[in-house]
């Protein structure tokens, strides 16, 4: 039965217009339309989307964390990289 | 006999009946995207059905709410098809009542949009929204079932031959439409049952599943004679009301 289980699906939703799609979660489903009608069912029934991806998780490849000595640290220590050696003047609001 | 209180109260029970089934499914769907699946659809239904049974509670006019409706008449009262109240069975017959069921209630559906009862085309033009998932999802579950393993196609053509006496029910019409239908209440339902063939024939050929040639046909639910399984359902549908008359919660 264990190789007879449906594929693995990734779901990404955009909770509303002008904002990117989140990733929510996934499922499992026997083909694309079957993932979104399931990915509708499972993570919008409380009108949390407008719009659903999904991406069959297979083809999904990650960082390895094992690099992440070499991947990000490196990064920790130029603080230069942030635009915070600015002053900001008087009178300007949301900075 | 009041024909409006009755073709609202038709409507109804066929939601009421058909959500009670699909609730049975909880916590037994045959996988967890398909069992939220399928209470998101009950849930939909029994939607469906307070706005219609609290309709027909004002249209009767003697004080009888929604609730009154659902859980205190006796089985004769019900006018729900038999369609709807057949066992889930397994889940491809569960689907396929649901997908004959669904193809008509879209039709039926888009037609009463336009119906000159305010009240009936604002709670079809609602539902029609929820409808047309609901065809989506169990057509989409009918194609992959008939067009999917040697055993899949099997148990749902039986499910389909065993199913197909009752659809023509959906079509039962008598004075009541008439009635409505010559008041202008609610539009022609000419040509009604020949689209339904037409959408259910397309998705089934897709499914590569036979129409059964047998044309024996089976009703009397819109007239209160049910099968015997829907004495079951009222019995527990009704049982706190009935033991504990007027219990909230």
């Amino acid at each position: 039965m264990a190789n007879k289980e449906w594929p693995l699906w990734e779901v990404f939703i955009r909770s509303k217009q002008g904002l990117s799609h989140k990733h929510v979660g996934s499922l499992r489903a026997a083909d694309a339309d079957m993932a979104i009608e399931n990915a509708r069912d499972v993570y919008t029934r409380r009108s949390e989307g407008v719009s659903i991806w999904v991406a069959e998780s297979n083809n999904l490849f990650a960082s390895n964390p094992y690099d992440a000595d070499s991947l990000y640290e490196p990064s920790d220590s130029k603080v230069y990289r942030h635009p915070t050696f600015y002053e900001v003047p008087d009178g300007i609001e949301h900075m | 006999m009041n024909a409006l209180f009755e073709y609202v109260i038709r409507l109804g029970d066929d939601s009421l009946i058909i959500g009670h089934r699909l609730s049975e499914w909880c916590g037994h769907g045959p996988v967890l995207e398909e069992d939220i699946a399928m209470t998101n659809l009950s849930l939909d239904f029994i939607g469906q059905t307070a706005s219609l049974l609290k309709y027909a509670g004002e249209v009767e006019g003697k004080g009888r709410t929604e609730d009154d409706l659902a859980y205190l008449r006796y089985d004769r009262e019900y006018k729900n098809t038999l369609l709807v109240e057949q066992p889930n069975g397994d889940f491809g017959m569960t689907m396929m009542r649901q997908f004959l069921f669904d193809a008509y209630r879209k039709l039926l559906f888009e037609r009463l949009v336009n119906a000159k009862d305010e009240t009936i085309a604002a709670i079809a033009a609602k539902s029609l929204k929820e409808t047309k998932y609901h065809f989506k999802h169990s057509s989409e579950w009918i194609i992959r079932l008939g067009d999917g393993t040697e055993e899949s196609n099997q148990r749902v053509q039986d499910s389909l031959d065993t199913l197909w006496r009752y659809a023509s029910e959906l079509f039962y019409a008598d004075a009541v439409d008439a009635e409505l239908i010559e008041a202008g209440t609610i539009p022609s339902m000419e040509g009604l049952e020949e689209e339904w063939k037409k959408s259910v024939g397309e998705v089934l050929s897709e499914a590569t599943l036979t129409i059964p040639t047998n044309n024996w046909k089976q009703g009397g639910g819109r007239k209160g004679m049910h099968s015997e399984h829907l004495g079951y359902i009222l019995s527990e549908l009704q049982y706190m009301q009935r033991a504990y008359p007027g219990l909230e919660w």
